[in-house]
């Protein structure tokens, strides 16, 4: 196994599993981004004119491309993105992509577009769609915004290319084989809309991947535990973030903090990506705005995609959890977000610009991206109301740390309240999983090995499980501990019928087989030999394809062992004398001292070993060979 | 026993004998037994047994039985226990029980527990009357001068303690613990100096078996005379205390504490063994070494961390006995004096921190305790509750600050859940009532100050909780601390500057009733302390109040859920007891509208309310009753009552006598059984004045008769119309309100109780009575 990202989140693994290179997720890791400054939406004096950053000796050269602000200092560029690792491992021999969820695909231009792939990638029809729509997000928010310099390789075109032809979709529970020699089976995981762990398996071996699982009830279809038993290898990664809050715990947090705000006229801000979690957020707001007294409040959802994201996750009825289905042959839209649209309290808009400013009333609650507060309509909101101590910002995406993610807008008047919601596996759903499933092997990022550098005592905050975990870290290369080494291979049905099996214990068989052993496709077959051509009393010239290899007549095989004491035994009865025993370290050796001869009896070999006398050797043989059954 | 019952007994045994008949479920067989207790308790019941021969009968047929049905042989053990502990019931069952003791020994394992605890009980019952007789005096231990009866019994005991198998330790165990609990005559001393050596050699085995019924069987020893004169048992107390395990022995330390007369070397060591998990949780907490612990034996053994990282359950298991045991121990008067109240402050803040996770633990135990403890709710909740106990004593200020610390760490986790939330609130409210007040003025001290500042926005956040239980548990701690603290001038600016009080305001109409019926209770104390402002604003002061009454009574007119409702009423009266300002603004008119809408509603208990509104109302009229507090003394009135006439009529003004009379009817009885004393109390108060008139021929009478009759018989529709004060007063002479209280006091069930309905209803499931037969065709 190759580590191509050191996030345990975002992961990007390649596995070489039988013959084929399998890429497991291709997460882009953009914590990088905090370095930088946010791209504002219209022309914002204050960070225009923020003075530039020089070194202690007063040496400015960076100072076009280094600012400070708020006592850090951050690049002045297009943001940039912390990418997999692309030396490790040539890119182009990889075979297949295969991705478990929508957030971790965002690195799949990059290595689509750049490295000489030529594989497929797989993954659900909801994550193609909902990975394509965060990716526009992406892009959209970032194109819009004119910078001079530019460190991205996010082009539009490329996440185009990327998602359409290249792509094949699997229904959830179906396999699909690999050049004969594997299948991968996606699996649901709960944790998002068409969010699936994977199984990778030839005939004898089984790697699970598990990767963002979730155990809750949320909107997804739940997390399918049982097909992860049996496997050999189970690799685990996307757990959760932030282990010690409890999501239904944040989520009351973020109700009651939202009312709190509204109630005194403020405004709140949910810094949030346009799919996931605001659909459950959305969920718990429709039940409680109106025992909350809130109903006269305007919610709006404001990203490039709102409003694809929220009619694409009514259209995919299959992939929610069971309630949720049950609505559609109502017919009812599985998610009430569509009734708080209907009735006009929820409202989305592709961006700030346009209608959103002629309908936009305060106080109000806004769900706008990017969660990293560096770019996107949420950076407008920020410098907006900022300045006030009535308005609240809600962080509930647990990717960035919301200290960070402030620290460009400091010194900030307005309440930042952090009610992460992660609803990824914590580690006491992980060793009940593990307990479950019962994995030979468990492999996981090193961070799941070790509790929390910032909790160092919370011993319970790590995979514990037997036999200890195997560890990974970004750029290293993993054996995978496989114990069982066997093939599959089938025996043609004329071939079968020639056999004739002897039972050598109860329940045991054996059978000899002279075959040819043909491969193709990573599939074994045996087929009968071709028969030696016929004596023909050499009328007939030999045609070459008839020139094969001799067929020498097979010696029996032998199977058995001998027990020491009755062949020495055996040895008196026939007349030998002065017989010694020898133990050694894998058998025994029989000593003939008078015929000055030496019987080394082992597991797996006798050797009879004589002074040049064949007549001794044979007898001694065929003594021998009384004590073994031949077929 | 009434010849009806007697009529019906003999087909009854008969059902009972007969393994084809079903019978009908336990709780019939109980009742029976229940009645034939209070039959025998009421007098000799050898008389009974001779007139009823199938008692016997039964008894001996069901003993005799191959395969008795569990419950009848359970009912018949336990009817043959009855009996026999009279004596000369025993010597007439005798003949035929005698034979049955080996019977008895072997259903002392059968696999129904009631037939094997029964058969235990019967046990005790014939050895406690074989020794009665001629065993008066000191019996030798030896046995030799005891009734072979008992002998046989005593010896199959200890055959059972020697043996290697645990149930059957168990059973005579168990015989003994129920002998000494029952039997205190002089013989059982010599009982316990014959049977204690056996029970010592319990202790050597390892692991100890059946400690549980071990434990129970010292305690019992220790309670009777037995113990107060056997030194030898506090040895074995000793041992026992130090061979079981700390789970095992936490029951029998805390047993021993409750003891009034036990040596103090012994209480010692029994109130180390309870100590000993908080002595470990506190070593585990401890960054360096802290200030003194607790006393000597309790220093956190091996055996004891042992536990603690043997598994999750065990851990969790011995904190909470540990912390459920010491609660109990604190409230009892012979708790151990000098009370170690620091150690376990500590002890219970370290817990509560390692339950939260922010406790920092440096040695290897620490770390574990963190990871098992960590999210527990089941001992988060016990030490809440210990903490909240311990709130009862004083602590160091840096304790308590300590204290009010982590109960606010509580109240603010999102992560805590409903149920410790609530614990969390309650164990808030205590240590805030007891804390001191500054010794400068009667207001609250600088620290509590402090703390309000802390706990009222976090108390503003949970009523916004989208959690109900967190909504109402708030609300809950608000009525409480409004309760006490309501005069109180820091918290009173503390709450007014909050926005709790409008919050609490708009949780009135709160989706979930139990938070509505919270809020109910929460804004009624307010407002009693003048702290409730309606949310319409400053601008109009006087209109307010005006404001909240009609809120609250618009609930209780329209809410369709009866706990809002129900608050209400107790509220509308808590104003009225208190003379609430804008209450007695308008009396009247107050209790006019209230009972209006209490007459209507179809919850009793609103209604039943009402009578207790209404109640009050008179005895602010009339003065208080005087049957109910005889001793007070009578303070001098500054008005003097109003003349009998003039309550008379405001009581027609109020429309309380239509209320009460149609509650007098009422088919729920607690109501009518209210509106009757009301009434008593009335007519009581009115007659010695006497009314010079005699109003029995008016007309008004006779309507209003005629409307009570049709109540009486169900139509209520009808109104009784405008009442004269004199009408009322003659109805009320002419009713037997003292018949209808007779009457009313017999629960409504009292023909279906007798035990000849329960025999009739018995018989009736397997079709026996006759009349059922005429039905079969």
């Amino acid at each position: 196994q190759y580590c191509l990202s050191g996030h345990p989140t975002l992961p990007c693994n390649v596995l070489k599993f039988k013959s084929t290179t399998i890429m497991l997720d291709c997460g882009l890791d953009m914590t990088s981004t905090l370095n930088f400054l946010p791209l504002p939406l219209v022309q914002n004096p204050r960070l225009s004119n923020l003075p530039g950053w020089s070194l202690k000796d007063g040496n400015a050269f960076l100072d076009k491309e280094l600012k400070e602000c708020s006592g850090h200092v951050f690049v002045d560029s297009v943001p940039e993105f912390c990418l997999p690792e692309t030396e490790l491992i040539d890119l182009s021999t990889v075979d297949v992509i295969l991705i478990s969820n929508y957030h971790c695909m965002m690195a799949l231009p990059y290595i689509t577009e750049h490295t000489g792939f030529t594989g497929t990638v797989y993954a659900t029809e909801p994550t193609v769609q909902i990975g394509r729509l965060l990716m526009e997000e992406l892009v959209n928010f970032i194109e819009r915004v004119p910078k001079a310099q530019s460190a991205s390789l996010w082009k539009n075109k490329d996440t185009q290319r990327v998602i359409d032809p290249g792509s094949s979709m699997e229904d959830d529970g179906s396999a699909e084989e690999l050049f004969g020699a594997v299948q991968v089976t996606p699996l649901s995981s709960g944790y998002a809309l068409g969010s699936s762990n994977w199984i990778i398996q030839s005939h004898y071996e089984k790697v699970s991947y598990v990767s963002g699982s979730s155990l809750l009830t949320t909107h997804p279809q739940p997390m399918d535990q049982a097909s992860l038993k049996n496997s050999d290898v189970l690799i685990l990664t996307g757990l959760t973030q932030i282990p010690t809050a409890n999501p239904d715990g944040m989520v009351g947090e973020f109700c009651s903090n939202l009312a709190l705000t509204v109630r005194n006229g403020g405004n709140v801000l949910v810094p949030c990506y346009p799919s996931g979690v605001i659909y459950d957020l959305l969920e718990c707001l429709y039940q409680y705005i109106d025992s909350a007294g809130l109903s006269s409040i305007p919610f709006y959802f404001i990203s490039p995609v709102a409003n694809s994201s929220l009619e694409f996750s009514q259209i995919f009825a299959e992939w929610l959890c069971h309630n949720k289905q049950t609505k559609v042959y109502l017919p009812e839209p599985p998610f009430p977000h569509a009734e708080l649209i209907q009735t006009n309290k929820l409202k989305h808009y592709p961006s700030i610009h346009g209608d959103f400013s002629n309908d936009f009333r305060q106080p109000c609650v806004v769900f706008t991206g990017h969660p990293s507060l560096r770019f996107g309509d949420v950076v407008h909101f920020m410098e907006l109301w900022g300045k006030s101590s009535l308005n609240t910002v809600i962080f509930t995406e647990p990717d960035f740390s919301y200290l960070e993610a402030l620290a460009p807008y400091q010194p900030l008047a307005m309440k930042c309240i952090y009610c992460p919601i992660d609803t990824r596996l914590n580690f006491i759903q992980v060793s009940k999983l593990l307990k479950e499933v019962q994995p030979l092997h468990v492999v996981c990022p090193e961070q799941y090995t070790q509790p929390p550098p910032a909790q160092s005592h919370r011993v319970d905050l790590m995979i514990d499980c037997q036999p200890p975990a195997m560890s990974y870290r970004r750029a290293e290369v993993l054996a995978l501990p496989f114990r069982r080494r066997y093939e599959k291979i089938e025996i043609m049905p004329e071939l079968a019928d020639s056999l004739v099996p002897m039972e050598i214990k109860p329940g045991i068989s054996l059978a000899t087989v002279s075959a040819v052993l043909h491969t193709k496709d990573n599939k074994h077959v045996l087929q009968p030999p071709p028969r030696p051509a016929q004596p023909t009393g050499g009328k007939k010239r030999k045609r070459p394809s008839d020139d094969i290899p001799d067929c020498k007549v097979l010696k029996p095989l032998l199977s058995g062992s001998i027990p020491v004491e009755q062949f020495v035994q055996t040895l008196e009865k026939h007349g030998f004398s002065d017989i010694k025993v020898e133990d050694t370290a894998k058998g025994h050796i029989v000593l003939l001292q008078e015929a000055e001869t030496l019987i080394q009896i082992e597991e797996d070999s006798t050797h009879i070993i004589c002074d040049n006398d064949e007549v001794l050797r044979v007898r001694l043989r065929d003594l021998v060979l009384k004590f073994l059954q031949k077929f | 026993m009434d010849p009806e019952c007697s009529r019906l007994l003999p087909a009854l045994c008969a059902v009972l004998v007969d393994p084809r008949q079903p019978v009908a479920d336990d709780t019939c067989l109980e009742k029976l037994l229940d009645w034939f207790k209070t039959v025998t308790e009421a007098g000799p019941s050898l008389l009974l047994l001779q007139e009823n021969p199938c008692l016997v009968e039964l008894l001996f047929r069901v003993l005799k039985a191959h395969d008795p049905r569990p419950r009848v042989l359970s009912f018949s053990l336990r009817l043959a226990g009855l009996f026999a502990a009279q004596e000369d019931c025993f010597q007439y069952l005798q003949v035929s029980l005698s034979r049955a003791v080996d019977t008895i020994f072997s259903l002392q394992g059968d696999s129904s527990l009631f037939v094997a605890s029964a058969a235990g009980q019967l046990l005790v019952h014939i050895l406690a009357l074989a020794m009665r007789g001629p065993a008066e005096g000191h019996p030798s231990p030896q046995g030799c001068d005891w009734p072979a009866c008992a002998q046989k019994i005593v010896c199959h005991v200890e055959d059972s303690l020697r043996s290697t198998a645990t149930p059957q330790v168990t059973q005579a165990l168990n015989v003994l613990t129920t002998t000494f609990g029952h039997c205190h005559s002089p013989w059982t001393q010599g009982l316990w100096v014959r049977l204690s050596p056996l029970v010592a050699c319990l202790l050597e085995k390892d692991p100890i078996p059946a400690s549980h019924s071990l434990v129970d069987l010292l305690l019992s020893v220790a309670r009777s005379p037995v113990g107060s004169s056997d030194c030898g048992l506090w040895e074995t107390l000793a041992q026992t205390l130090s061979h079981l395990s700390p789970t095992q022995a936490g029951p029998l330390a805390l047993g021993i504490l409750k003891l009034q007369d036990c040596p103090q070397a012994l209480k010692t060591q029994a109130f180390g063994v309870l100590l000993q998990p908080l002595a470990c949780v506190l070593k585990a907490a401890a960054q360096a070494p802290g200030p003194p612990g607790f006393p000597e034996g309790a220093t956190g053994d091996s055996i004891t961390v042992d536990t603690f990282l043997s598994s999750k359950s065990a851990c969790v298991g011995l904190l909470c006995q540990a912390l459920a045991h010491l609660e109990l121990l604190q409230l009892l008067p012979q708790r151990p004096s000098p009370w170690p109240q620091a150690p376990l402050l500590r002890a219970a803040v370290a817990i509560l921190r390692f339950c939260h996770g922010s406790a920092a633990p440096t040695s290897d135990v620490g770390g574990h305790l963190c990871a098992v403890l960590a999210g527990c709710v089941r001992v988060q909740r016990a030490a809440l509750d210990f903490l909240g106990t311990l709130s009862q004593g004083t602590g160091p200020q840096e304790l308590v600050t300590q204290v009010f610390a982590v109960l606010l760490e509580y109240l603010t986790s999102p992560d805590s859940s409903p149920m410790v939330l609530k614990k969390a609130f309650q164990a808030t409210l205590r240590w805030l009532l007891g804390s001191p007040k500054a010794p400068s003025c009667c207001d609250l001290d600088p620290h509590t100050q402090l703390f309000l500042g802390e706990l009222l926005p976090v108390l503003r956040k949970r009523l916004c909780s989208p959690c109900w239980e967190a909504r109402d548990s708030g609300l809950e701690f608000l009525t409480q601390v409004t309760r006490h603290w309501g005069g109180q001038a820091a918290f009173r600016h503390a709450l007014l500057a909050s926005e709790v009080p409008e919050l609490t305001g708009q949780l009135l109409r709160d989706p979930e009733s139990y938070v509505r019926a919270s809020a109910v209770t929460a804004t009624g104390q307010l407002s009693s302390w003048g702290l409730y402002a309606t949310p319409t604003g400053p601008e109009h002061p006087e209109v307010q109040q005006e404001s909240l009454f009609t809120e609250l009574l618009h609930i209780l007119s329209t809410d369709s859920e009866g706990f809002p409702r129900r608050a209400v009423m107790h509220v509308f009266t808590q104003w009225l007891k208190d003379g609430h300002a804008d209450v007695a603004e308008d009396l009247e008119q107050f209790v006019a509208r209230v009972l209006q809408a209490a007459s209507q509603d179809l919850d009793w208990e609103v209604r039943a309310q009402g009578l207790e509104l209404a109640l009050v109302f008179l005895e602010q009229l009339l003065g208080q009753p005087g049957s109910r507090c005889p001793y007070a003394v009578a303070l001098p009135e500054a008005a003097p009552p109003a003349t009998l006439a003039q309550v008379l009529q405001a009581l027609c003004r109020v429309q309380l006598f239509e209320f009460a009379l149609r509650a007098l009817f009422d088919c729920d009885r607690p109501v009518a059984q209210k509106s009757c004393d009301l009434l008593l109390f009335l007519k009581a108060k009115a007659t010695p004045c006497g009314g010079p008139q005699e109003a029995g021929a008016s007309p008004d009478v006779v309507s209003v008769e005629a409307a009570l009759q049709r109540w009486q018989a169900g139509e209520q529709g009808q109104p009784l119309g405008e009442l004269e004060p004199e009408a009322v007063m003659a109805v009320l002479r002419s009713m037997d309100l003292e018949g209808l209280r007779g009457m009313l006091a017999k629960s409504s069930d009292h023909m279906e109780k007798s035990p000849q309905s329960l025999l009739q209803d018995m018989l009736a499931t397997v079709g026996v009575l006759g009349e059922n037969e005429a039905d079969c065709y």
